[in-house]
């Protein structure tokens, strides 16, 4: 048992935990579901162990036994410099999103912290399994505690949004079952690092048409999760409707399953298929980063501004993604931590609003900044942040990305870059709207600064964006080791270099 | 020398589950009279009676697979396969039973004959899963099938019962008919109604291809109706949405179990060797049946309705796993039909329990706020839903994964992909009753809700773990299946 399957099973464990306490007793659910979020974090910090002086490449707390004996389905999960952050992300927002939902919810308490807590397990899972098995296990078990999230304690079609959520990331995920059983019957394993190297040595090859389809078939899967234009639909609805927690997760973690997704899967798997498909996916890409940010410009709904802004945002993760360079790459991953941290962070100081006035209407707002200045203060950090101030962390991401992206092709940055703008735009006039003006008599006398508890919600997040902004040196070099690799996997020249040899 | 009919001790031994259920049956009968009273629920002695004795039943069945082999003159055959689905409709009929004896107490109804007739059913179902020969495979059904005619029929003066039962009797018999006909052709054109003998005859290629065709599509007709597929599934929403819901869950369950055991028999072994003549029409049908079962369900607002068209689309992935025509097929069938009986069961149960006296409530959105007032149970209704729905840790997954693998493997990609997306429409009208129990406010069905009682909740429990246990730790399920699948 190793570390990384104590992090995992934890969650599980408290699942259980919040099932035995009692229903009329809220109190005793919501401190259950902190200490338990609380402690799964403290445990993941041990996870960078390997990472803090060095590196490494590879697999890292690995643990490989067998679950099913046929077919050959394996319980084998570790981490590397990928999806290290990537758990260490989930584990973070976790108890954030308990305190952020410690008064905002208030019926059926006790099934709302079982859900979230369920909720980290299956994201944990995402990002550690590595047996595609496994991985699709995980993939579709994240998805029912968020439909619940969504379902039960969202606002008013929020029924409409999680059944929506449901069916589109359902429709996506089993055509990639179908590529996942399709590989199994070629390769004979569920193994990822079996079948990389049965690809790699031209044990296992396909021919063209072959390759599209099953790139596709994961690539579809992922696209929706992320979400790339024009599948993004349902993102909107889903996180207008949600609760504060349900869309700081959703935001923040979840969609990052769709962009994990591709790096791990799309690129090092079907190599010639991702480059052949690049300059469609960076045209999607683009036309997302400015769709999304054109009609967040528009959006009197403050969520729903956010919402389209993550898809303006995701868009460039995908663009570094498909630069198929080393900064693009890094830039994406880093991007992908920022977007969790910023994204989650405007998510909930929308939803600490929400609270006080019951509105997201940005016309229901004006002149906050006079009743609620620390309110006020952190809102402009989190909207700085986010259009990519330098010094703070969007804007490391953000350069990285359109420079790897320069490399690959140039044009794309020009078109790429108006998003940067438009970001600026609408958070700006977003912030303008919202905090400056004469606040109106009610509005004063329901915007409270923040409390104790909000303030502990918000701070690390805060910090963080500080940090990533200004040291990069503790986040950035295992991801590009790792990603260093995952290039040199997904250069179709270099196997079919190593074949002929 | 002269052939000994007289059978030996070691074939008696091997329908030893049959003679049992069968005594069992009859005694319940004769003492009917004597012990007999209204309500009878699990205060009867008959309750106690009809559950040994198919505990002995199963336990009967597990012993004769310690000496497989063939009896009474190779008209039945004890193996993995037999042994499978034997097991598997005893089981059945024991969550049957435990999900009856609430359902008979509170509709006031006599209990003797009911459990009479659940244990001649399930001797039918046994038949057939042991049958080696289309005569035995005839008599299997018709004792199954007569059984649960009157059952659906139970409460004789409930129109809908009454109506429930004349369409599945009218159309059952139908059925039969055309099975029967079949045989005949068959008798007609290989000289045998032994399945091997068929096989060896038609392995020899003497016979019109024409006629064997013919009378192949007339078996699969008459069995395409028993497993409800398109486009012979019209009976299955009126009956089941007719029929008490206890038998409802039985009919959904263990006769198909049954009637897919006979298909694969017969079209794995008399019919292997003319595949290509039958494997396109299993192939269309079972597209077929997938889709109007899933399209059709999601117009449904009753939840017997709905759960009648999600049985026809279910029957439709197994078929997928007959097309696949390999011992991995059919393992696959075998476990997916093991999963689907626990998830179905329960799932019928739980709607046994909602519905009330009258089955006043059987409307989806009757089912409102359900997780408020009884979290217990819609719990274990959502485990069983997204078992249907096909969501991973659930048997209803690994079912769907087994088939659809087993399909890849036959390179029936379409099929595969089709049957997915498909997989993915079902997913709507599960998740809304879903969204009923959790996302509505309780309405006046769900007030007032008495606790279910022991034998129910053994029912909806026991098949909760069951569901999950497959979905988990799948291979020791899959292991026997694949070791007595036929190929």
């Amino acid at each position: 048992m190793t570390l990384l399957d104590t992090v995992l099973f934890l969650p599980l464990v408290g699942f259980f935990l919040l099932l035995l306490v009692p229903r009329n007793n809220p109190q005793a659910s919501r401190m259950t579901a902190l200490l338990v979020s609380v402690f799964v974090f403290a445990a993941s910090l041990g996870l960078i162990a390997p990472y803090w002086f060095a590196a490494p490449t590879g697999w890292q707390f690995e643990h490989n036994a067998p679950w099913i004996s046929y077919p050959p389905i394996r319980y084998h999960v570790a981490i590397d410099g990928l999806s290290l952050w990537l758990v260490l992300l989930s584990t973070l927002l976790t108890p954030i999103a308990v305190l952020v939902s410690w008064k905002h919810i208030d019926h059926r308490v006790k099934e709302f912290f079982a859900f979230l807590i369920l909720l980290e397990f299956g994201l944990i899972g995402v990002f550690v399994s590595l047996d595609l098995f496994l991985f699709y296990v995980f993939w579709e078990v994240s998805l029912v505690p968020m439909y619940f999230l969504v379902g039960v304690w969202g606002h008013e079609r929020r029924i409409y949004a999680a059944v929506k959520f449901f069916l589109y990331t359902m429709a996506g995920s089993v055509l990639m079952l179908a590529a996942i059983i399709y590989l199994y019957n070629k390769s004979g394993t569920f193994d990822y690092s079996a079948i990389l190297s049965q690809l790699q040595t031209g044990r296992l090859a396909f021919d063209a048409r072959t390759q599209l389809l099953l790139f596709l078939a994961f690539f579809g899967a992922f696209a929706i999760k992320v979400p790339l234009f024009p599948l993004h639909t349902w993102l909107p609805d889903a996180h207008v409707e949600a609760p504060t927690a349900g869309s700081l997760m959703l935001a923040s973690v979840m969609l990052k399953m769709g962009t994990y997704g591709l790096v791990r899967y799309c690129l090092p798997l079907f190599p010639e298929s991702a480059h052949d498909s690049a300059p469609w996916i960076a045209a999607l890409a683009i036309i997302g980063i400015i769709y999304g940010a054109l009609v967040a410009l528009v959006q009197p709904n403050m969520k729903k501004l956010v919402a389209y802004s993550s898809v303006s945002h995701l868009g460039f993760v995908v663009l570094g993604i498909f630069s198929f360079t080393q900064q693009g790459l890094d830039g994406a991953v880093y991007q992908m931590l920022n977007h969790g941290i910023s994204t989650g962070a405007l998510f909930m100081l929308v939803g600490y609003m929400y609270e006080r006035r019951h509105s997201l209407e940005i016309a229901a707002y004006g002149g906050v900044a006079t009743p609620a200045p620390n309110l006020a203060v952190v809102f402009l950090i989190t909207t700085l942040a986010s259009i990519g101030l330098p010094m703070l962390n969007n804007f490391v991401g953000e350069y990285l990305v359109l420079q790897g992206t320069a490399q690959a092709n140039f044009t794309w940055v020009v078109f790429a870059a108006l998003g940067v703008i438009l970001s600026a735009c609408y958070m700006l006039w977003l912030y303008q709207r919202a905090f400056y003006g004469k606040a109106s008599e009610s509005l004063s006398h329901h915007m409270s600064d923040l409390t104790p508890r909000e303030w502990a919600a918000i701070i690390p997040l805060l910090v963080l964006m500080v940090w990533m902004g200004t040291f990069t040196q503790t986040f950035l070099p295992p991801i590009s080791s790792q990603n260093a690799q995952i290039l040199q996997q997904s250069q179709p020249a270099a196997r079919v270099a190593l074949n002929a040899r | 020398m002269p052939v000994n009919y007289l059978p030996t001790s070691a074939e008696y031994l091997r329908v030893l589950p049959e003679i049992i259920l069968t005594l069992a049956g009859t005694f319940i009968m004769l003492l009917e009279g004597v012990f007999g009273q209204k309500g009878g629920g699990q205060k009867s002695i008959f309750f106690p009676f009809s559950l040994l004795s198919l505990i002995a039943a199963l336990l009967a069945s597990v012993a004769a697979y310690g000496d497989p082999g063939p009896a009474f003159q190779n008209m039945l055959v004890v193996d993995g396969f037999a042994t499978f689905f034997r097991v598997l409709v005893i089981g059945v009929g024991i969550l049957a039973v435990f999900s009856s004896a609430d359902y008979l107490r509170r509709e006031n109804s006599r209990g003797g004959e009911f459990y009479a007739l659940i244990l001649f059913s399930i001797v039918g179902q046994s038949i057939m899963a042991a049958a080696n020969e289309l005569i035995m495979i005839f008599i299997g059904l018709e004792i199954s099938s007569i059984a649960s005619y009157i059952l659906a029929g139970y409460l004789r003066d409930d129109p809908r019962n009454n109506e429930s039962a004349l369409k599945y009797f009218l159309l059952g018999s139908f059925a039969t008919a055309f099975l029967l006909y079949g045989v005949a052709w068959i008798y007609g054109s290989t000289g045998s109604t032994n399945l091997i003998d068929i096989r060896r005859a038609l392995l020899n290629g003497h016979e019109p291809l024409g006629l064997v065709t013919t009378a192949a599509a007339l078996i699969f007709v008459g069995l395409a109706f028993k497993i409800s597929a398109a486009p012979f599934q019209s009976w299955a929403p009126d009956v089941y949405q007719g029929a008490p819901a206890p038998v409802t869950a039985f009919l959904s369950v263990g006769p198909k179990a049954a009637a897919f055991a006979i298909l694969i028999r017969v079209f794995m072994t008399a019919f292997g060797p003319i595949t290509t003549a039958w494997l396109p029409i299993v192939w269309g049908v079972a597209l077929a049946t997938m889709t109007v079962g899933n399209f059709a369900a999601i117009l449904q607002s009753n939840i017997k309705r709905l759960l009648a068209y999600s049985s026809i689309a279910h029957a439709g992935y197994v078929l997928v796993a007959v097309t696949a025509h390999s011992g991995e097929g059919s393992a696959a069938a075998m476990f997916y039909l093991a999963a689907y009986a626990f998830t179905n069961i329960g799932a019928f149960a739980v709607v046994t329990y909602f519905a009330r006296k009258g089955e006043r409530y059987t409307g989806v959105d009757d089912f409102a706020g359900l997780a408020q007032r009884q979290p217990a149970m819609a719990a274990m209704l959502s485990i069983f839903l997204l078992s249907l729905i096909g969501v991973p840790l659930t048997g209803g997954f690994f079912g769907k994964f087994y088939i659809f693998k087993a399909a890849l493997d036959a390179n029936l990609v379409w099929l595969t992909v089709l049957g997915l997306l498909n997989s993915a429409v079902a997913a709507y009208y599960y998740l809304r009753i879903l969204v009923v129990m959790y996302f509505r406010e309780p309405g006046e069905a769900s007030d007032n809700l008495p606790p279910a009682g022991m034998p129910l909740q053994i029912t909806v429990y026991g098949s909760a773990i069951g569901t999950l246990a497959l979905g988990i730790f799948p291979s020791w399920v899959l292991e026997f299946a694949s070791k007595a699948a036929l190929r």
